[in-house]
Order: structure tokens, then C-alpha cells, then sequence
């Protein structure tokens, strides 16, 4: 393709994923869907054991069910499903993948497969029946930890693939700005290598060595500490790719332009900011830490909200302006106007619903005071479902929607819609019942990660009891609607073949010709911001580990 | 911007920022600080053997900030003491440390929630004004005893010099 081709100009040649990259991208979309089928029905079986409703055969623990549940959702589906889409997405804006750029996510993605399969045998022998979040010093089999290690560093390898193909574009057509879902993609990337060196320095040179008895003891402070850094970028790693669709994809479903290019990429940026120096908001009840450190966590945490309500009001600026470019009149007549029949616009419309109480929920466990109330209940699991449970997962069906037919050259007829439109309604009553249940029971004080149980009998414990039966019909909603999605995906990858795939829509930005600001995509600059602000918010914490001689922990095997 | 942006991002970051005022407000004047917050150690392998712990419960504090000190120590899968009786409208300084994994050391109904790890001294300063029976709880996975680690605080009604 001649160079001097604008990139407006190849935006619009380049309408589709290319075949191989497809290829990739659908091998990991295959791991989503079968991480969904376990990892869902593993979640229905926890909320039966804790209403005291059904008990386990052959042995299996319900902390080995929990443990399942984490690692196939929040690591495993997430993972396949980010690598997969930013993939495409870099294929559908950029352009192909060369072969080198594409062999590297081929490697990514084989060796996430393998160490997902070590980890599911680790825990299927309950070995590692010490959740996702692995806290030492309850100590699993080395293997498990490994397993981890080389799903992490398989992610690397994709990533490493992407940002080259990004950056390829960018010497391509030097001067001109990126395509917007490959920058959004690449920052995604950007902050998800820096915040995985946190996690990747503990497990390497903590737990692999303490699981395998070359050191006795583990420092659980820093451990944990070198875990949260990496874990709240985490949910902002799972939460981009969900703002890359409602900010590119969902205007273009309802056939208008985004609101602003500009202000999409300003977001993104200040995520890559924001997302890593605020772990210690996870850990304000727990010692180790002085307050003023967990103090100033909690200000840069509330500065990750901005770009979430600039996000907000850029997606119904949209909604609005189309609406009333069909004639909608008076203050609300536009909500009439949106696409209520198009699955691909209601799958992510209901999850955009949902985080209004996601976010506002998440601003009250930011809050230091607050945090102190709901601080591991189970308002906590409330919380993150109605967030990575409801607005992310809801945004990747929809996505899934159009991505597994436009790669394998179908349609969505008609009857698939409205399967999808039934999987977002049945998902949002079964997580609208389960999470609220969850949220009303740990205000009450029940706890999160615990079993059934009635406390010796006290009465605040059969209170608890009702809420957990209440989550467990939202569990068989949930539960429904997965197999509906599972049979869906099938079917959108399995039926006839049409002459034209389905679109991948990407739409254009309302000031699509305006150029960036300045220094939005100076990724020098971009990376020295994030690191002066990692290294502000966590020097002083974790020196604080090393020089105050906390006594080391020995493992313990206690399930 | 466009006007409209301009005025929500304004309300939108004034609120926050009027929150952390609040939060600021209450964490300084009010001494309402995280939980557990700054670094006690303590060797888990020999909690008991500290002069600390070495009787779990509730003893008359020398400081005069307080009226006792309670102990607690937590471990897979109880707490000590198991039960607890504690005058109405004591000042009392809590501690919790564990001689195996993490837990968690929450007193259902009251502001006292917080971590316990292996090498620390977590501390929640407290009143308990309220008559009543408190449920206390792990709240963070320890093992498959889990959930049959609890104590239970009593507040009961009189100063302690009006008891024998």
C-alpha cells in the first residue's frame, strides 16, 4: 500500500481483521467461552453452598471451588478475551499483523493455554486452594505459582506483538495520528507491563523460591503490597477494552460518529496515569503500612474517577445527539431513539447501567472511612460484580456478538440477536439480584471468601443466611444466561456462511481531523508520568518492608 | 471543551474533591485513620511467649489514654479469648496478632474491622458505649476452618469498679 495514503484514507480501506490474524484471535476467543462455562458454573455452585442448600460430593472444598472461580474468571477468561480483542482491534485500525509480530501472539497465547492448564490441574488436585489473589502465607504447590508466572509472561509476548505492530504503523505514517483503537489498545498494553512487574518480582523471587523450600519464610507485607499494585490495574486492564468498544464500537452500531477523539485519548492517558499508584486502597485495614501512605493512595485513587465520568458523559453526549438527530424533542425522548432490538448496542448498554452503582460502590470503598465498614464482606463481591461481573463481561458478549462472525465470515441472523438480547436481560436480573443481596448483606457484616456457616448460632448470622438464598436465585439467573451465551457463540462461529462476514463497526470521532493534543501520544513522557507516580506512591511503603525486620512467615498447608 | 462537558466535569470533580475534604476532615480532626495503620512486628512463631499476649483478653490499661488494653490472639482456626466481657463506655486499645496465616478480625455491628498478618501487631483504638453482644468474625480466608474461627465480645452494663 503507497505511503501516501492518508490514514483516514486506510481507515476506511481497512474495513476487516485480517484472515490470520483471525486465526489468533479466535483461538483465544475459544478459551473465553470455555473459561465462561466453568468459571460461571462453579460461581452457581458456591451460591448453593453458602445458602446451605447443597453440599459438595467427592471430597471437593468449597475454598478449591472459590479458587476456580477466580482463576478461570477474573484471570483465565479476561486474559484470552483482552489479548484477543485488542488483537483484532490493531488488525481491524492498524492494519495486519506482519509474521514476526504475529508468531509473538501466537507464543502468548500457547503458553497462557499451558500454564492455565498446569494451574486448573494444581488447583483440581487442591494443591493451590489458596484463591487468585494467593495470599502467603498459606502456601500452594510451587507448580501453581509457576503456572501463574508463565501465563503472566505469555501475556508479555502477546503484548510485545501488539505494541510492535502499533508501532510499526506509527513509522509507517509518521506525523499523523494513530488510529484510536490501536492507541487505546497500546496504552492498555503500556500499563499492563508496567503493573505486571509488581506481581512478576513477587511471585519469581518470593513465592516460587518459599513453595519450592529454597527460602523458609516470606514476607507477607511486601508480598501482598507487590499483589495490589498489580491488582487494581488489573480491573482497569479488564475495564479498557470495555471503554474501547463504548467509545469506538457502540457509536458506530448506532450508525453515528463517537463524540471525541481527543477527549477518548485524554482518558485513556490519564488510566495509564492513575490505574497503578493506588493498590494500598485494597489493603486500608491491614497493618504494615502507615497511614499517610494509605492516605495519599486514596486521593490518587479518587483521580482514576475523572476519566471514568469524562467516559460517561462522552457516551450519552452520543446517545443524546443521535436521538435527537432522529427527531427526538423534550428532555428525555431521545432514550426512545436507541437501537432497543440491536444486541450489539443493549449487551453493553445494560453493563454501562450498571457500573452508575459499580462506580458509585467503588467510590465507597476508595473512601478510608468507609472502607472500614465494607471491608472484606461480601459487599466487596457485590461491588466487583456489578464492575467486572456486569459492565466488562456484558461489554465482551457484546463484542463477541460481532467479532466471532466477522472472523469466521457469517451474520447475526436474526434469532441470534434476540438470543443475545435475552442473555443481556437474563444477566442483568441474575446479577442485578445476586450482587444487591450481596451489597445489603455485607452492610450488615456478613463476611466475603467464607463457606456456609452459622456462626454458633447467633442471630445476625441467620440474617445473613436469607441474603445468601437470594443470591443463590441470582446464581441460577446467572447460571441460564451462561448457557444461552455459550450456545450463542457456538452458533454465531458454527452456522451457515454468507457472502459478506459480519461488520467489526469502528466509527469515526466527531473531530476525527483535529489533531492530538500535544504530548498525548509521546509514550516517553506518557511512561515517565506513570513511573514518577508509582515511584511517589510506593518508595517509601515498600523500603518500609525491607528496613523494619518484619519477622518472615513460614508456609502453611491449612485446607 | 464543549460547555456541557466543561460543567459536568466541574461538578463531577468538585464532588470528589469535596469527598476527600471530608475524608481529609475526619482523618485529621476527628482521628478517624485507617485501621491497623504502621508497623508493630512480633515474631509469629512466639506470639504467646511475648509479654503482650501472653494472657489474650482484656486487662487495665497503664496508659491513660485508655481504659484496658485487649488482646486477642488470632490462629487457625480460633480466636483467644472466646469470649470476652467489657464494661459499657470503656476507652479500649485493641490488638489482634496471629501465630499462623492472615486473618481478619471483624466485630459485627461495630467499626472494628481489620487485618491480622503474620509478624504484625494490628491496633484499633475504640469505645464500646453500646450494651450488647457482639459476633466477631474472619473475614479473610485462613483455611478450611474458615468460618468456624469467631469470639464474641460482651458489652455489659456498669463501670468496672461497680462489678466485684
Amino acid at each position: 500500500m503507497s505511503k501516501n495514503i492518508h490514514p483516514d484514507h486506510l481507515f476506511s480501506l481497512n474495513n476487516r481483521v485480517d484472515a490470520k490474524d483471525g486465526k489468533l484471535v479466535l483461538a483465544n476467543m475459544i478459551w473465553v467461552i470455555f473459561a465462561l462455562f466453568i468459571g460461571g458454573s462453579a460461581g452457581m455452585l458456591q451460591t448453593f453452598i453458602r445458602a446451605g442448600m447443597f453440599e459438595l460430593p467427592f471430597g471437593i472444598g468449597y475454598y478449591q471451588l472459590l479458587t476456580l472461580h477466580g482463576v478461570i474468571l477474573a484471570l483465565v477468561l479476561t486474559f484470552f478475551f483482552i489479548m484477543g480483542f485488542q488483537i483484532a482491534s490493531l488488525s481491524r485500525s492498524a492494519g495486519a499483523f506482519n509474521d514476526k509480530e504475529r508468531l509473538l501472539g501466537w507464543i502468548g497465547f500457547w503458553m497462557m493455554s499451558a500454564g492455565t492448564l498446569v494451574a486448573a490441574a494444581m488447583i483440581a488436585t487442591n494443591e493451590a486452594s489458596v484463591l487468585y489473589t494467593f495470599y502467603a502465607p498459606l502456601q500452594a504447590h510451587a507448580f501453581y505459582y509457576i503456572a501463574l508466572a508463565v501465563i503472566i509472561i505469555g501475556t508479555w509476548f502477546s503484548v510485545a506483538g501488539q505494541l510492535m505492530r502499533y508501532f510499526r504503523w506509527r513509522k509507517e505514517y509518521k506525523g499523523h495520528k494513530t488510529p484510536l483503537l490501536s492507541f487505546m489498545a497500546s496504552v492498555n498494553n503500556v500499563m499492563w507491563l508496567v503493573c505486571t512487574i509488581g506481581v512478576s518480582m513477587s511471585v519469581i523471587f518470593q513465592y516460587i523460591p518459599w513453595s519450592l523450600g529454597i527460602v523458609e519464610t516470606i514476607n507477607v507485607s511486601l508480598s501482598r503490597t507487590l499483589f495490589w499494585m498489580f491488582g487494581h490495574a488489573l480491573v482497569y486492564f479488564w475495564l479498557l477494552p470495555a471503554y474501547m468498544s463504548w467509545y469506538v464500537v457502540v457509536p458506530k452500531v448506532l450508525g453515528t460518529k463517537g463524540f471525541s477523539d481527543n477527549l477518548a485519548r485524554m482518558s485513556f492517558v490519564l488510566f495509564l496515569f492513575f490505574s497503578i499508584p493506588v493498590g494500598i486502597h485494597h489493603q486500608l485495614t491491614e497493618p504494615g503500612i502507615d497511614a499517610f501512605w494509605k492516605g495519599l493512595q486514596v486521593v490518587l485513587t479518587f483521580a482514576v474517577i475523572v476519566p471514568s465520568l469524562m467516559t460517561a458523559f462522552s457516551l450519552f453526549a452520543v446517545f443524546e445527539t443521535h436521538g435527537r438527530k432522529l427527531g427526538a424533542t423534550g428532555i428525555l425522548d431521545w432514550f426512545k431513539k436507541l437501537p432497543w432490538k440491536d444486541a450489539r448496542f443493549v449487551l453493553p448498554f445494560l453493563g454501562m447501567l450498571f457500573f452508575i452503582p459499580g462506580g458509585i460502590g467503588g467510590i465507597i470503598n476508595a473512601s478510608g472511612q468507609m472502607n472500614q465498614l465494607v471491608h472484606n464482606t461480601i459487599w466487596v463481591v457485590g461491588h466487583f460484580h456489578i464492575t467486572v461481573g456486569a459492565p466488562v463481561i456484558l461489554t465482551y458478549f457484546g463484542v463477541m456478538m460481532f467479532l466471532l462472525p466477522h472472523i469466521t465470515g457469517r451474520k447475526i441472523t436474526k434469532q441470534l440477536n434476540n438470543m443475545g438480547l435475552y442473555l443481556g436481560y437474563t444477566w442483568t436480573f441474575g446479577m442485578g439480584l445476586m450482587s444487591a443481596a450481596m451489597h445489603f448483606a455485607g452492610l450488615r457484616g456478613a463476611p466475603r471468601r467464607s463457606t456456609f456457616s452459622e456462626y454458633g448460632g447467633a442471630d445476625i448470622a441467620q440474617e445473613w443466611i436469607t441474603y445468601q438464598i437470594l443470591q443463590a436465585v441470582g446464581g441460577t439467573f446467572l447460571f441460564v444466561a451462561i448457557v444461552i451465551a455459550v450456545i450463542l457463540f457456538i452458533q454465531l462461529m458454527t452456522g451457515p456462511k454468507t457472502t459478506e462476514a459480519e461488520e467489526f463497526p469502528v466509527a469515526s470521532m466527531m473531530d476525527q481531523s483535529v489533531p492530538t493534543t500535544k504530548w498525548v501520544e509521546n509514550w516517553r513522557v506518557l511512561i515517565i508520568i506513570t513511573v514518577f507516580l508509582l515511584l511517589i506512591a510506593y518508595t517509601m511503603p515498600i523500603t518500609q518492608m525491607f528496613t523494619e525486620n518484619i519477622p518472615g512467615a513460614k508456609g502453611f498447608k491449612l485446607w | 471543551m464543549h460547555k456541557f462537558e466543561k460543567i459536568w466535569m466541574s461538578v463531577g470533580t468538585g464532588s470528589l474533591i469535596i469527598f476527600l475534604v471530608i475524608l481529609g476532615v475526619s482523618a485529621v480532626h476527628a482521628g478517624h485513620t485507617p485501621a491497623a495503620s504502621g508497623i508493630e512486628t512480633i515474631n509469629p512463631e512466639y506470639v504467646r511467649e511475648d509479654t503482650r499476649f501472653a494472657e489474650p483478653g482484656l486487662h487495665e490499661s497503664e496508659d491513660e489514654e485508655f481504659d484496658y488494653n485487649l488482646y486477642f490472639v488470632a490462629s487457625a482456626f480460633s480466636y483467644e479469648p472466646s469470649e470476652v466481657e467489657i464494661p459499657q463506655g470503656s476507652r479500649v486499645k485493641v490488638q489482634v496478632a496471629t501465630t499462623d496465616v492472615v486473618h481478619g478480625f471483624q466485630v459485627v455491628n461495630t467499626n472494628i474491622n481489620m487485618m491480622v498478618e503474620p509478624g504484625l501487631v494490628s491496633t484499633y483504638n475504640t469505645n464500646f458505649d453500646t450494651v450488647g453482644e457482639y459476633l466477631i468474625v474472619c473475614n479473610e480466608y485462613c483455611g478450611v476452618g474458615h468460618t468456624d474461627m469467631t469470639s464474641t465480645i460482651k458489652v455489659v452494663d456498669g463501670g468496672a469498679e461497680d462489678n466485684e
